[in-house]
């Protein structure tokens, strides 16, 4: 670790976050959800939109996507960033945001998302036949992985195989999903869900079943980054972030060296050793499940368990309200929203269980948080580790 | 191009590979300076930098390493297998198991290689090896 990027920590805050149209928002566009949770997050920090001079953005289909929303917003930034590396993007952002704000490059990053993934009127299968030319892979397209579930499903056979893992431990994160979808008045599935429920689920890709894999909804996200000089002069309590890092070992999972080790064993060495913390000392955890295995590939990449374990650490309500470690307390991926790309969600109720705005979700004294993105087929990883400033 | 740097051959390994394969014959590629063997096929080598790399023809043999059992409604196909594949060379890749049910392949499968051409494309797939079930 560089101590240059050990300088980095806290030295920026999050300010103001928002969502928009999470579930369903019929008669809306992608950017008309992106625009509106941007407005709100800038409110919430009490700055003015003409306060904006740092803009990250990322899209599934539009790949110049930064302009037209710099266009829409009526912004002049001198920072910009369309890093696009799938739903970890909107973590990815927040290390060269960091950069810029303290190099004086920017004074408010405004970090945006926006889809409309659940009632679009093109069609999913439409925008998969575009990608197959726009984004090739002609070592896996010739076999029709149903994706992304197969290529989740292929590490879940992996982690399986190996450590012995079951599906009622991948039934396990869907139902301590649920029950703290159950708190949330947000997320989108809020009915009693059992493991027995999970496991006569129809089947997708084997070993998922459809209730092993995430939403699809619609939902803008939207965040606020400054400088940590400034954000106590803001209108909420500030959120800083400690240590954020990114890392991409591969994009199909077939290149991928061991299907039960993903590159979240870097991006969280890397946030960890910035931050000066551990697992240990994260009081909530935000961890991208996009799918069931997803949530304990992270557990131990990140250090919450060791390898293998995952199974037994979520096994009776480990990660559900009341468990030993409080993880998605918004319902996450599974149950409470998941537009395409989930990360500034993830990263989002991470603020949110900080600020002490998290209701019958709750979780008493967080002081210290991750939030962990996930994005492609198990290909990028982005881990941020954010406190109160009593932790700087 | 480069004038200054004539190609040694006038096609990338992409299209080199899939000639071949139109052709019935599977390669793979080996780099000729850390001797590790690759796929896909690439201008260079993943492990060590090199561009020495060149196509090679594997034994043919490997093991499952991850399976997956694709569900489809039997009028668009029925189910179907996707299955990652570690050849005895080392390189990874993904294909599918034929000769037996999707269902039934196992991680640990002893499996060879065969190319099936359609509309003159080439493409891998497994057959299992006689007595070389999942231990």
């Amino acid at each position: 670790m560089s101590p240059d990027l050990k300088q980095l920590r806290g030295s920026a805050a999050i300010a103001g976050v928002a969502t928009f149209g999470c579930g369903e928002a019929h008669g809306f566009t992608e950017m008309e959800l992106l625009v509106r949770s941007a407005h709100a997050a800038v409110a919430e920090a009490g700055l003015k939109m003409s306060d904006i001079d740092g803009l990250c953005t990322a899209s599934v289909g539009a790949t110049m996507w930064s302009m037209p929303v710099i266009e829409y917003l009526g912004i002049r930034p001198t920072y910009i960033d369309g890093t696009m590396i799938g739903g970890a993007s909107f973590i990815a952002h927040l290390l060269p945001a960091m950069h810029a704000l303290q190099s004086g490059q920017c004074k408010a990053v405004l970090v945006c998302y926006g889809s409309t993934q659940r009632t679009s009127t093109h069609g999913r299968r439409e925008v998969a036949q575009a990608r197959r030319w726009m984004d090739p892979q002609p070592y896996e397209t010739p076999y029709e992985p149903f994706n992304p579930p197969s290529a989740y499903a292929l590490a879940a056979s992996r982690h399986m195989h190996q450590y012995g893992t079951t599906r009622r431990d991948l039934a396990e994160v869907a139902v301590a999903a649920r029950a703290w979808a159950r708190l949330n008045p947000e997320a989108f599935m809020r009915e009693p869900l059992s493991i027995d429920d999970v496991l006569a689920a129809r089947m997708v890709s084997d070993p998922l079943s459809v209730r092993d894999c995430c939403l699809v909804t619609d939902g803008g996200g939207a965040y606020v980054l400054v400088h940590s000089d400034r954000a106590p002069d803001l209108r909420q309590k500030p959120v800083y972030v400690l240590g954020n890092a990114t890392a991409v070992w591969n994009r199909q999972i077939s290149s991928m060296d061991d299907l039960t080790v993903t590159a979240a064993t870097q991006s969280g060495r890397d946030a960890y050793a910035m931050a000066g913390l551990g697992a240990k000392d994260i009081d909530v955890v935000q961890l991208y499940d996009a799918f069931t295995i997803n949530t304990l590939l992270f557990l131990e990449d990140l250090g919450f368990c060791s390898k293998g374990e995952a199974g037994a650490f979520v096994r009776n309500g480990g990660i559900a309200p009341g468990g030993h470690l409080p993880v998605n307390t918004n319902g996450g991926g599974l149950s409470c929203v998941h537009p395409g790309m989930y990360g500034i969600f993830a990263l989002i109720e991470a603020v949110r269980q900080l600020r002490g705005d998290c209701g019958d979700r709750q979780v008493p004294r967080a002081m210290t948080a991750i939030a962990h993105g996930n994005g492609g087929t198990l290909s990028s990883q982005s881990t941020a580790v954010l406190g109160l400033a009593e932790t700087l | 191009m480069n004038p200054s740097q004539p190609m040694s051959v006038n096609r990338g390994a992409l299209a080199r590979h899939q000639a071949a394969l139109a052709q019935g014959r599977f390669l793979i590629q080996k780099c000729n300076d850390c001797t590790r063997h690759i796929y896909y096929p690439r201008e260079i080598c993943p492990h060590c930098g090199s561009d020495a790399v060149e196509l090679v023809e594997p034994t043919g043999t490997g093991t499952v390493y991850a399976v997956t059992n694709v569900r489809r409604k039997p009028a668009e196909g029925g189910d179907y297998n996707v299955s990652l594949i570690d050849l005895d060379e080392g390189p990874r890749l993904m294909s599918r198991v034929e000769k037996m049910a999707p269902d039934s392949v196992k991680i640990g499968q002893r499996v060879s290689a065969r190319v099936v051409l359609t509309e003159g494309r080439g493409m891998v797939i497994f057959d299992p090896v006689p007595g070389g079930g999942a231990p």
